[in-house]
């Protein structure tokens, strides 16, 4: 594909509450053997951009860890790679990121030096599988300037975290309001948007000479009577995950048959880092239901209706439900945990009990030492 | 100049078809037969290498190297992918003159020595892509040199009335071998050779040129005799940690068994020496509300709707609705639809099996394929191999290739009873 690509995977909110506190929100594990930036990165991969740029600042050395290697995602290559770049000091400038359209600023210099004609832009915090080249496709056809991906939200979804778009009859957007009190319309933008690359450099540098940072304000809806920017609407599953009820959520989805074969058996693979953990092991004891177990992981109790991620360890006689238990996390003897997600490489102790509602997800976090119990 | 030094490199010797395994090994190398879940025979050895500083590793294939070479690869999960040294696969080539397979082990060894020279190596590890086991080669190479060895072969105490079953080696008190004795009938130690060797490259070069018009060169029947018989230095290594040799199908099932005890002897759980494997499937497994674990280990990517009990299942297998699995093994990908009951299964990679077939039914009859590779309870069946619905399948049975209900008389292959397809007789 003719296109470089660029992922912003910067953020961090309040609505992860503590989730949040040690990791950045594109390193978030998902669906027991991922974390949430391998989905972009996977889609742009299996698009064959070549060139990948991920932006980071916050918390960054969780995703720095995560991609120490690109060859998982099968770049490393000479032609192209997989680049991340933080804030750095220059004689011009001492900022961190100030905002998306100021990080894609501070980097410009790897989009002049680019010799790709388009540049797809997506977030780290999507959970979802796409063609970027149909989206080229539909930003060709419809002569866009712009294409925003979007997706149609139940009625039920929290609008205030997104970006609500509404499109006139051939797709063109007429209206985009981020994070409305009121939403007008079920249509969301997933922050995935494909353009020119001289277009998104003029639109840049403009913004930097008004000291504008965002790219969703200062450009789309700045200039959305001005360019003419589409609306590409996507069919199959997209979710973003940044706030905590949404990640329970998408997580969970993973039970689903219909969603794991999506991501797991239909072509083409999502990829990851790859850990080298030996299988999972039941012990006697072990009694688990409709639950995902990732590899590594040793089970001597019940789980259901749960995701157990990499390299969990469940206690004699513990019972698990309805719960997300993160990566390294070790559970002693005889504990309850139900509707709740525990911190990763956590330890908690024998006889614990940790139960939250479905409307009120708990967050376990002891920060115990792992050996001296 | 520049000139490439490593100390000590690794000879692999993954050439072998090992018939032992009968139908698990028609198409592919022993090395490349599944193991635990996830893995790969070689992955042991292979694991070992790095996780001991041994970073050139020469493999040596020639039976059906396909599955091997695709895993091997470049070395990537082994961190084998350097830019001085790595792994090197070695198939036989063809030379000006006296073109030829490899005929034997050290014969093997002796037509890659322009590789081994490559390296100026001081030393030569020779290793055998069969073997389970985690083993610090360095230590050994510090006894090697604290010795003063030409050669070290690493040994393994097993119970004395087992030792007729081993090439048994007999020390003096300072691990000096002044005898050999293969299987003997009345053994004098139980200390059995594992087929690990560290040669000092010189006394193996020499041996190796010297024998190098020896038909069938082996290093157990000609080079280290030679070696012994020239007065050289060789010394034993005493190993005493876990190591199973996995060459037949009863050795290959209790290896895997093994793996599943609460703390098993051969702990793949530790954070030190990791094996390394080739992931290629990343999801984690889905266990469906239905479905009953127990004392079971099972890979990524797997799908399990009914019950499983004291069985390693590999990555990407499906295991139907009321579907009973006992004492197997089921490898890679392997799909088994609903309503079979099976016990004592070794199933292959890709095979698909249909609705309510029963495997491992009756009492247990004489092979009327191999007596001595199929001996126990065991129902074999080889990989891309496909059984219809509804049929019971006896014990100690082999099957590999495409079967169709007519193959089954009245919906059943009776005990010692086989089906091989495609010419595929071993």
């Amino acid at each position: 594909m003719r296109a470089i690509g660029i992922i912003l995977a910067g953020g961090n909110n309040k609505r992860m509450r503590e989730l949040s506190n040690k990791r950045a929100i594109s390193a978030m594990p998902i669906a027991g053997s991922y974390r949430s930036i391998d989905f972009s990165i996977s889609n742009m991969s299996n698009s064959h951009i070549q060139t990948v740029a991920v932006f980071t600042q916050f918390n960054s050395r969780s995703l720095n860890e995560h991609l120490s290697s690109s060859k998982w995602w099968d770049f490393g290559r000479k032609q192209g790679g997989l680049f991340v770049f933080t804030p750095t000091l220059t004689s011009e400038n001492n900022n961190w990121y100030r905002g998306t359209a100021d990080a894609i600023y501070q980097n410009l210099k790897f989009l002049k030096s680019s010799h790709e004609p388009y540049v797809v832009i997506a977030s780290g915090d999507g959970v979802y599988k796409l063609d970027f080249n149909k989206v080229l496709e539909y930003h060709i056809e419809k002569k866009a300037d712009i294409t925003v991906v979007c997706k149609d939200m139940p009625a039920d979804e929290d609008y205030s975290r997104f970006g609500v778009i509404r499109q006139d009859i051939d797709g063109r957007i007429i209206d985009f309001e981020e994070k409305p009190i009121n939403a007008n319309s079920n249509t969301v933008s997933c922050g995935i948007y494909i353009m020119r690359r001289r277009l998104l450099i003029e639109l840049i540098e403009r913004c930097a000479n008004e000291d504008r940072h965002d790219f969703v304000n200062d450009v789309l809806i700045r200039y959305k009577n001005l360019k003419r920017i589409y609306g590409y609407k996507i069919k199959t599953y997209w979710n973003n995950i940044a706030s905590v009820e949404s990640y329970y959520k998408t997580n969970m989805e993973f039970l689903k048959p219909e969603i794991r074969n999506h991501f797991f058996k239909e072509y083409p693979d999502i990829y990851s880092k790859v850990d080298d953990l030996p299988p999972a092991k039941y012990n006697p004891g072990a009694r688990v239901h409709n639950s995902l177990v990732a590899s590594g992981s040793i089970i001597n109790g019940v789980v259901e209706n749960s995701i157990l991620f990499k390299k969990t360890y469940i206690g004699n006689n513990c019972v698990i439900k309805n719960s997300i238990i993160l990566n390294d996390v070790y559970i002693g003897d005889n504990t309850v945990i139900e509707n709740s997600i525990v911190e990763s490489r956590d330890t908690i102790k024998a006889n614990s009990n940790y139960v939250g509602t479905q409307d009120n997800i708990k967050i376990v976090i002891e920060k115990n030492e792992r050996y001296t119990l | 100049m520049n000139v490439i030094r490593k100390e000590m490199i690794a000879m692999l010797l993954a050439g072998g078809q090992g018939s032992r395994l009968g139908v698990l090994t028609s198409k592919v190398a022993k090395p490349a037969v599944a193991f635990g879940g996830k893995y790969r025979i070689i992955d042991f050895p292979l694991s070992n290498c790095i996780n001991s500083g041994v970073d050139t590793v020469g493999v040596l294939t020639q039976y059906q190297p396909l599955r091997l070479n695709t895993h091997i690869g470049i070395g990537i999960p082994w961190d084998l992918d350097r830019n001085i040294g790595g792994v090197t696969v070695l198939p036989p080539y063809e030379k000006s003159t006296n073109s030829e397979w490899y005929t034997g082990t050290a014969n093997a060894i002796y037509q890659n020595i322009e590789y081994m020279e490559t390296y100026n190596p001081e030393y030569v590890l020779i290793l055998s892509g069969d073997h389970i086991y985690k083993m610090d080669y360095e230590i050994m190479l510090e006894c090697h040199k604290a010795n003063n060895a030409d050669v070290t072969i690493a040994v393994m105490p097993v119970p004395i009335e087992e030792a007729s079953r081993f090439g048994i080696v007999i020390t003096d008190d300072n691990g000096r071998i002044t005898e050999f004795e293969e299987k003997p009938l009345v053994p004098r130690s139980n200390l059995a050779s594992m087929g690990i060797y560290i040669f000092s490259w010189k006394v193996l070069k020499e041996a190796l040129v010297k024998l190098s018009d020896q038909s069938e060169c082996d290093f157990g029947k000609h080079v280290i005799p030679h070696v012994f018989e020239h007065g050289g230095r060789i010394f034993a290594y005493e190993y005493s940690g876990y190591w199973k040799d996995v060459g037949t199908l009863s050795s290959y099932w209790e290896a895997n068994m093994e793996l599943i005890d609460i703390i098993p002897v051969f702990n793949l759980y530790e954070e030190f020496w990791r094996i390394y494997t080739k992931s290629d499937i990343i999801p984690p497994q889905y266990i469906s509300q239905n479905s009953k674990i127990e004392r079971s280990i099972i890979g990524e990517g797997a799908e399990i709707y009914g019950e499983v009990f004291n069985s390693v299942i590999s990555s990407g297998v499906t295991i139907g609705e009321g579907t009973t699995v006992r004492d197997s093994i089921i490898m890679k990908d392997t799909v088994i639809e609903a309503g079979c009951t099976m016990n004592k299964a070794i199933i292959a990679e890709n095979v698909r099996i249909g609705a309510n077939v029963r495997l491992g039914v009756g009492e247990y009859a004489q092979s009327k394929l191999d007596q001595k590779i199929y001996n126990s309870d065991l129902v074999v069946i080889g990989e891309f191999s496909t059984i219809p619905n509804d049929v019971d399948i006896g014990k100690n049975t082999a099957i590999s290739g495409e079967t169709f209900a007519s193959d089954y008389p009245g919906g059943l292959l009776a005990g010692g009873e086989y089906i091989i397809k495609a010419g595929e007789l071993q």
